[in-house]
This record gives structure tokens, C-alpha cells and sequence, in this order.
């Protein structure tokens, strides 16, 4: 295991950041292996030939939460939607570069985008329930897939695993729409978990929540992780400080004559030498608050 | 430097009156339709009420005026409302959702097929009649029958339906379809189970509108024969009068008894109208989703 | 580091991201789809050749030339004329007299609702402007016919049974709701901040209309006209109605004049044998009246697109 630097090698404290918290997460990692869920290798992503994301590469762990953390624009939001082929959706996004899932590189030709997304499922930003039934919406994924059987159980799994059974048990029938904010989050959190996927994705979860209903989904995310493999971007610092494992700090290039401002990946390592001993200077000003 | 209060007080004369002028104006112009749209309706009511009984909506046209009725007219209109209701809206959906969902809007023949249809929605009605006379009439060779004036009203309509589709479509919002792509659904699920059912509304609403447009359409039926002396029920290849063309040929007769049946007529057609877009109004308000 | 890092492989079950075949369900959706959209443009190519096979058949028989300089239309007579001339000018008059009410009351309607109207007003007026759209044309034609002409006829206007005026006054009440739909769709595209920049300055009403907004939104305006002049030249049942069944050249409205659609449309009503030269008249001024409208229709659809693009 290794050990924490002691405090005088820390630089500038992070505004609002639990040191205490850091230290014992250091300490108390759980872990001595750790296995290789996603290999990114030289990823570039375009809108129309405008580069969005350069050269990144980096490994997301099973069984982590990863966060992808840095200034608006940088390109976080693109590059966790590649990971589950959501950028094919957008007609003027070109991808090159490999991202080896299981082994198997998620942009290959022979890769069907559908049977990705089965297994890597995606939280938005804004939670996006269904104009339909609370148990219709978490009963969509697994209808889909054609798991006609014990339906109910299904779902009622998937809202336990996502912490909202007790509170909707007795409505299902009722609309998603009367939900408050957080319990729609949940609820598409559910909605994921109901189709039993690897990995979950979160792009800014919480970020349109109350900060009641963000620790709820926060608390969530480390049940969660026992069984899946959680990325998340976000950009408050102090929650990625809060619940993930490894961090990676995204930031922005900018090309002057062009005007054109593309992502680049800055540092990537365990969450708390990112808080407290980054590497990178870029790395240091962004969590001390000095930029960003 | 101090502003004399009279200079904040009202403008010039000239301009007052140029505004009131205007407005009043625009007033005028206003009122001429609703002027027109009620004396309208005022003098139909009066010159059709005399005749607005059974006969009128049960027997078939006759040469006396005291025995005509619209029965056949009524009837052959129905039937043709029942099967444009189910050649247009599985065709107008259709081009809607692939317009909407699947087609690339870049490339050119998309580009044109939606320029071909903002240009048919701008036919005169009457060429769709020559196009049912060219080629089902004498073309097919299927004659003056109900079946010909019903697939001409359908491509007639066919513009409309597809801009209400694609209103519908278009106004579910694009969260809900990112939604369910990302929980591994195929394009067709995401449009048959979540973007289609969300359009209903909308699409119904439009479809309503649609019929109801189709149902005063005269022009066509002329030169696809709804012929004016029909007195047998209608059938999908048989002889057909619509009602709106029942009502040209009372408007024909020099009699005056006939412009009062035809007034008659005239109510009876408005009245289906308004229940229809009456319906429509409701089923929008109804259903309407705010998002 | 002293973690140890592996690669979650093809264990314990391998993961296959290869559909299931090729998913042929939804290429078959995606083509049938594509085909309900063939269907529009299946019509419009029927539209072109209905048209043109008899009228290149007619224009063999008479001659393009006859056909547009001719300034006498019997092609039932013996011997047959078939100058089209006064067809044109019927079509031409009642669609004047149309513009005449369509385009200044239409634009004043849309003036204001745009920038005139209380909200409430508003909501009665755009509803009754709809009702006003959703009226069948032969209910206008009998209002022609059985109100308005007798009506013209007591003010001692001294118009026929069937006449040009009737017509084309209603026909143009009834185009109000096109220019005014339209007009005023333009007129709101307009961004609030250019009238409040004139209001600022000290801008009567009057004045944001006429000079701000109406020159803002010139395209959609346009475009509304140009769509209401198609119209005008498009509509059959009022002109066959009201207008009369007397193909001649004269600009006295109070005359009956016959119109290229209410020449197809009693044609159409009668039992001409397929293939006679009668038959095939349909066809040519079908034609001719078809490619008069597209060409409006282009330009109204191009000007819609233009106010669209600046504004949204």
C-alpha cells in the first residue's frame, strides 16, 4: 500500500476540499489489483472536421468510479459519449481512435452500436423520464430486449438497486412526470439498471438537482459500484473528490488563428494525488481554483 | 439643462391623427371578413332552414324540389372520408416519421422530396382532378366510382397530413430519444414506442383537419365524376355523389327552390365541419402535451 | 505502481457486440418508410405526365402559337377557335379584383395581430380567421351567386347574374386568411428588440409598424401574396359558381367571364369522348394553368424559406 505524502509536500489548499476525507481515502484503498475495463487508445472525435477531443488515452478500471473532471468545453461530455456510440447519433461527429471494451474495439466494423448501449448504459444531464408510467418506464429497457418474463420483478429490483423502490412502491402506475427532480434521476438510473448493464455512464448527474437529492444520488454511486463499473463527468470538484476513485482532468486548447478550441486529456491518476499532488501545473491551478 | 414639462407632453397633432387613422383602418380590414363571414352564415341559415328536415338528409336528389334529399350525397360522402381517413394517415405518417427520423437531410434527394411536397401542397385542387381523370378514369380505366374520388382526395390531403406528422413528430422533445437509444433500443423501437405514441395528439388533431379540408373539396370530384343523379347507395366501384357536389348542382338548377335545398345542403355540410373541427380543437386541448 | 493492472477479457462469457443477423427488420422499416414518401413524388409525376401527353397530343393539332395569340375560345364550335387568350384574361380579372381585398386587408389583419391586438382579441380573432380558412369553396361560390351579386345588383352597380365582381370580391375575402397567416408568422419572426430600439427612440406605433416591422419581414410578406395570387388563380368552384360560363375578352367586371379552371372544371362535368380534341383541352390549359402556379409556388416557397433562415 502506498503512503500518503505527509502533508508538507501538499500544495495550495482546494477551496472547499475535505482533506481529512482524501487522506483516509488514500489510506484506505480497498484495493491491490485493479482490472481494465475500456482501453482508449489515441482517441479523436470531430464535429465537421473541427477537432472536439485530441489524442486521448487512458484505461477506466472495473468495478471503479472514474471522473472526468475540467473547465466547460473541454470536451467531457464527448468523450464519455463514446464510450456507449452516442455520438453516432450526431451526423456531423467522426470518431478514429480505439476504445477496446472486453478486448473487443467498440468501433469496429463488425461492432452493432444497439448491443453496445445494452451493456453501457447512460444517465443524462437532465433527467429525461418517459412520458409514461413510472413502472413503463423502467419496464422499457428490459421490453426492448425482448425479456417479456418476470417483468415485474425486473423492475422492482431496479428501483431498489437505485434506492427509489420505498417511495414508489405503492404508485407505480403513476406518471414519471409527478416525480420530484431527484427521484426522476433515480428513476433513470433505474431504468438503466433494469437492462443490467456493465457500466454505467453519468454525464453531470446531478448537476440540475437540489443538494439533498445529489448526495442521495451520490450515495447511490457508491452502493452502485460494487456491481458496475461507474464513469461520470463532473463539474464540481468536490464531488468527484467525494466519490471517485480515479480522476481525469480534462482542459482546453485553444487555436488562436482558427478560433478553434479543442479537448485534450491533462492528467489521469488516483483521486486524491489529483486533489492534493497532481503532476501537471495545468492540473494544480485548475483544483486550486486558479483557472477554470 | 432643465426640460420645460411641455416638451414631455403629447407629440404633434399630425401624428396623432395619422395614428388613429391607421388603426382604424386596420379595423376595417379586420372587419370586412368577419363582416363577410357573418352575413355568410346569417343568410344560409335563412334560406336553408326552410328545408332542413329528414328528407333532406335521407332521399335521394329528385327534379322536385319538395322531394329532394341529399341522401346519397351524405352517404357517398362519408364512405369517402372513411377511406381517405385509411389511405392518408398510414401514408402521411409514413413520409413524416422518414422525413423526421430517418432521412439525412444533406443529401439531395431528401432535400427535394421535401421541396415536392411544399410544392404539391400549392396544386390548384382541380389538376389533382385531371390527374384522377388521366389516369384512373380513362387511364386504369376504373371510371366515375367512389374508389377514384377517394385516392384523388388522398394525394390532395396527402401535404397536409405530412406537415402535421411532422409538426407532432418534431415537438417530441430529443431527450426522450436519446433516452431510449442509450438503453441499447433499435431506431424503429425508439419511433414505435416512444416518439410515435408521444405524437398521437398531434397527429390525430392534424388528420381531423386534414379529413375536414377534404370534405368540402369540389373541384376535383367534377372531372372524377361524382355524378349528380345518383340515387343507389355507394359502393367502392360504383357511381358516387359527394355532398358538396350534390349542393354545385342545386346551385345550377334556375329554380329557386333549389338555391334554398342548396342552402340547405350548404348548413348541413358547415354543420359536419364545425363538429369536426370542434373535435380536433378538443383532442388538441385534451391531449396536448407541454414538455 | 504497486497495483496490478489486468485486462478483463473474453471471460467468463464472451461478449459478443455483433447483432443478431443484420438486423433486417429495420432496413425493411427504413424501406417501407422511404416508399410512403415515394408516394408524394409518384403524384407529382403523374401531375406532370397527365398533363403533358394529351397537351403535346393537342399541341400537335393547334398550334402553340394559336393557342396563346388566339383571342377567341369556341373549341366546341364549328369551326373550333382555340385561342386561350380570353381564358387568361378571366383568370387575370377575378384574380384582380381578389388582390384587391386579399392583399391590403390581409396584410391589415396581420398588422394588427402582430402589433396591434390585445391578447384576447387575439384569441377570437385568429380562431375566426381559421373558421373563415376552413370554409368550402362552393359555400363562398353560393354566397357569390345568391347574396352578393343580387346585393351588388340593388346598389345599381348593373352587373349580370354571373360577373367577374362578385367573384373575385368574395374570392378575395376568402384568400384574407392566407395573406394574413402568413404575413403575420413573418411579421412575429421579428425580433422584439428592433421595435423596442424604435419605441426607445420615441417611435409612434404607427411608425414601428410600417417602417420597422413590415420592411423586416418584406420576404413573408411577399411570399404570402405571391402563395394568395396562386390561389387566386387556382380556384375553381367560385369562378364556375358566380363568374360564368362566357369565355370572352373584357375588363368590365360586371360581365361574366370564364376562368382556365372553370373552363376544366364544366368540361370535366360533361361527357366529352376520350381523345377528341375537346378531351384534350382539358389537358392544355391543365397545363398552362399547372406550370403559372408552380412557378408562383417556387417563388413563394423560396421567399418562405429566406424570412425563415434570417430570423430563425
Amino acid at each position: 500500500m502506498e503512503e500518503m505524502e505527509s502533508a508538507s509536500a501538499a500544495p495550495a489548499k482546494i477551496p472547499g476540499m475535505d482533506e481529512k476525507l482524501l487522506a483516509e481515502r488514500a489510506e484506505g484503498r480497498p484495493y491491490t489489483s485493479r482490472e481494465v475495463l475500456f482501453d482508449v487508445s489515441s482517441l479523436n472525435v470531430r464535429y465537421s472536421d473541427v477537432p472536439a477531443l485530441k489524442n486521448v488515452s487512458l484505461q477506466i478500471y472495473k468495478n471503479f468510479v472514474t471522473a472526468f473532471i475540467g473547465p466547460s468545453g473541454c470536451g467531457k461530455s464527448t468523450f464519455i459519449r463514446c464510450f456507449n456510440r452516442m455520438n453516432d447519433l450526431i451526423p456531423t461527429a467522426s470518431v478514429e481512435g480505439t476504445i477496446l471494451y472486453h478486448g473487443i474495439d467498440l468501433y469496429g466494423n463488425e461492432v452493432d452500436p444497439v448491443e453496445v448501449r445494452k451493456r453501457i448504459g447512460m444517465v443524462f444531464q437532465k433527467p429525461n423520464p418517459f412520458p409514461k408510467s413510472i413502472y413503463d418506464n423502467v419496464a422499457f429497457g428490459p421490453r426492448v430486449l425482448g425479456w417479456k418474463k418476470n417483468l415485474d420483478d425486473r423492475v422492482e429490483r431496479a428501483l431498489r438497486h437505485a434506492a427509489l423502490w420505498d417511495e414508489v412502491k405503492n404508485r407505480l402506475k403513476a406518471s414519471a412526470y409527478s416525480l420530484s427532480g431527484g427521484q426522476q434521476q433515480r428513476l433513470c438510473i433505474a431504468r438503466c439498471l433494469a437492462v443490467e448493464p456493465d457500466v454505467l455512464l453519468m454525464d453531470e448527474p446531478a448537476s440540475a438537482l437540489d443538494p439533498i437529492s445529489t448526495t442521495a444520488i451520490e450515495d447511490l454511486m457508491h452502493d452502485l459500484k460494487r456491481e458496475y463499473t461507474i464513469v461520470i463527468v463532473t463539474h464540481n470538484m468536490q464531488q468527484a473528490a467525494r466519490v471517485a476513485d480515479m480522476t481525469a482532468f480534462f482542459s482546453v486548447e485553444v487555436d488562436e488563428e482558427r478560433d478553434i478550441r479543442t479537448g485534450i486529456l491533462v492528467e489521469y491518476d488516483e483521486t486524491p494525488t489529483i486533489f492534493t499532488n497532481p503532476s501537471d501545473k495545468r492540473t494544480e491551478d485548475y483544483v486550486t481554483g486558479r483557472f477554470g | 439643462m432643465s426640460v420645460p414639462a411641455a416638451a414631455l407632453g403629447p407629440g404633434p397633432r399630425g401624428a396623432k391623427v395619422r395614428g388613429t387613422l391607421f388603426y382604424v383602418l386596420l379595423l376595417v380590414a379586420v372587419f370586412i371578413g368577419f363582416l363577410l363571414l357573418g352575413t355568410l352564415i346569417v343568410d344560409v341559415l335563412r334560406k336553408g332552414i326552410g328545408y332542413l328536415d329528414p328528407t333532406l338528409l335521407t332521399e335521394p336528389n329528385s327534379s322536385n324540389p319538395e322531394n329532394a334529399g341529399a341522401g346519397p350525397a351524405i352517404r357517398g360522402t362519408i364512405y369517402m372520408m372513411v377511406l381517405l381517413l385509411v389511405m392518408v394517415v398510414p401514408v402521411g405518417v409514413g413520409t413524416a416519421v422518414y422525413l423526421e427520423e430517418y432521412a439525412d437531410r444533406d443529401r439531395w434527394y431528401n432535400r427535394l422530396l421535401e421541396l415536392n411536397i411544399q410544392n404539391l401542397a400549392a396544386v390548384p385542387s382541380i389538376v389533382y382532378g385531371i390527374l384522377g381523370l388521366a389516369f384512373l378514369v380513362r387511364g386504369l380505366g376504373l371510371g366515375r366510382v367512389l374508389l377514384a374520388g377517394a385516392l384523388i382526395l388522398t394525394l390532395l390531403v396527402l401535404p397536409t397530413v405530412i406537415v402535421a406528422s411532422r409538426e407532432a413528430i418534431r415537438s417530441v422533445p430529443d431527450s426522450i430519444r436519446q433516452g431510449a437509444f442509450a438503453l441499447g433500443a433499435t431506431q424503429w423501437q425508439v419511433v414505435s414506442r416512444q416518439v410515435l405514441p408521444a405524437a398521437i395528439p398531434g397527429i390525430a388533431t392534424g388528420s381531423i383537419l386534414a379529413l375536414a379540408r377534404a370534405i368540402g373539396e369540389t373541384a376535383p370530384l367534377l372531372l372524377v365524376g361524382a355524378l349528380t343523379f345518383v340515387t343507389t347507395n355507394p359502393s367502392l366501384l360504383g357511381a358516387f355523389t359527394a355532398l358538396p357536389i350534390q349542393i354545385y348542382q342545386w346551385i345550377a338548377r334556375p329554380q329557386d327552390e333549389f338555391r334554398l335545398l342548396a342552402a340547405a345542403g350548404i348548413i348541413v355540410l358547415l354543420a359536419i365541419l364545425l363538429t369536426m373541427n370542434a373535435f380536433a380543437i378538443w383532442l388538441r386541448n385534451r391531449y396536448q402535451r407541454r414538455w | 505502481m504497486a497495483t496490478q493492472d489486468t485486462t478483463v477479457g473474453a471471460q467468463p462469457a464472451p461478449i459478443r457486440l455483433r447483432a443478431e443477423g443484420r438486423r433486417w427488420g429495420e432496413v425493411a422499416v427504413k424501406a417501407l418508410l422511404a416508399l410512403c414518401a415515394l408516394v408524394s413524388v409518384v403524384t407529382t409525376l403523374g401531375i406532370v405526365l397527365a398533363l403533358l401527353e394529351p397537351a403535346i397530343e393537342f399541341f400537335r393539332e393547334v398550334s402553340i402559337v394559336d393557342f396563346f395569340s388566339g383571342d377567341r375560345w369556341a373549341p366546341l364550335f364549328e369551326p373550333a377557335s382555340f385561342g386561350v387568350q380570353p381564358l387568361l384574361v378571366g383568370t387575370f380579372a377575378v384574380t384582380f379584383w381578389a388582390c384587391l381585398v386579399a392583399l391590403p386587408c390581409g396584410l391589415g389583419v396581420a398588422i394588427f395581430l402582430s402589433e396591434y391586438a390585445h391578447p384576447r382579441v387575439r384569441g377570437i380573432l385568429k380562431p375566426a380567421l381559421e373558421v373563415l380558412a376552413g370554409i368550402p369553396t362552393v359555400v363562398f361560390g353560393f354566397f357569390a351567386l345568391a347574396f352578393f351579386t343580387p346585393l351588388l345588383q340593388d346598389l345599381g352597380l348593373g352587373v349580370g347574374t354571373f360577373n367577374v365582381l362578385a367573384a373575385g370580391l368574395v374570392m378575395g375575402v376568402m384568400l384574407i386568411p392566407t395573406v394574413a397567416s402568413i404575413s403575420e408568422d413573418a411579421m412575429s419572426a421579428v425580433p422584439q428588440d428592433l421595435r423596442d430600439g424604435a419605441y426607445g427612440l420615441g417611435a409612434t406605433r404607427l411608425q414601428v409598424s410600417t417602417r420597422i416591422v413590415v420592411p423586416a419581414a418584406i420576404s413573408g410578406i411577399v411570399a404570402s401574396y405571391v402563395l394568395a395570387i396562386s390561389r387566386a388563380v387556382g380556384e375553381t368552384m367560385i369562378v364556375l359558381i358566380a363568374a360564368g360560363g362566357i369565355a370572352q375578352i373584357t375588363f368590365d367586371p360586371r360581365e361574366p367571364e370564364q376562368t382556365m379552371t372553370a373552363f376544366i372544371g364544366a368540361t370535366g362535368l360533361g361527357d366529352v369522348p376520350t381523345g377528341s380534341i375537346e378531351y384534350k383541352t382539358i389537358f392544355a390549359v391543365g397545363l398552362t394553368l399547372f406550370v403559372l402556379t408552380l412557378a408562383m409556388n417556387l417563388v413563394s416557397i423560396r421567399l418562405v424559406r429566406k424570412f425563415r433562415e434570417v430570423y430563425e
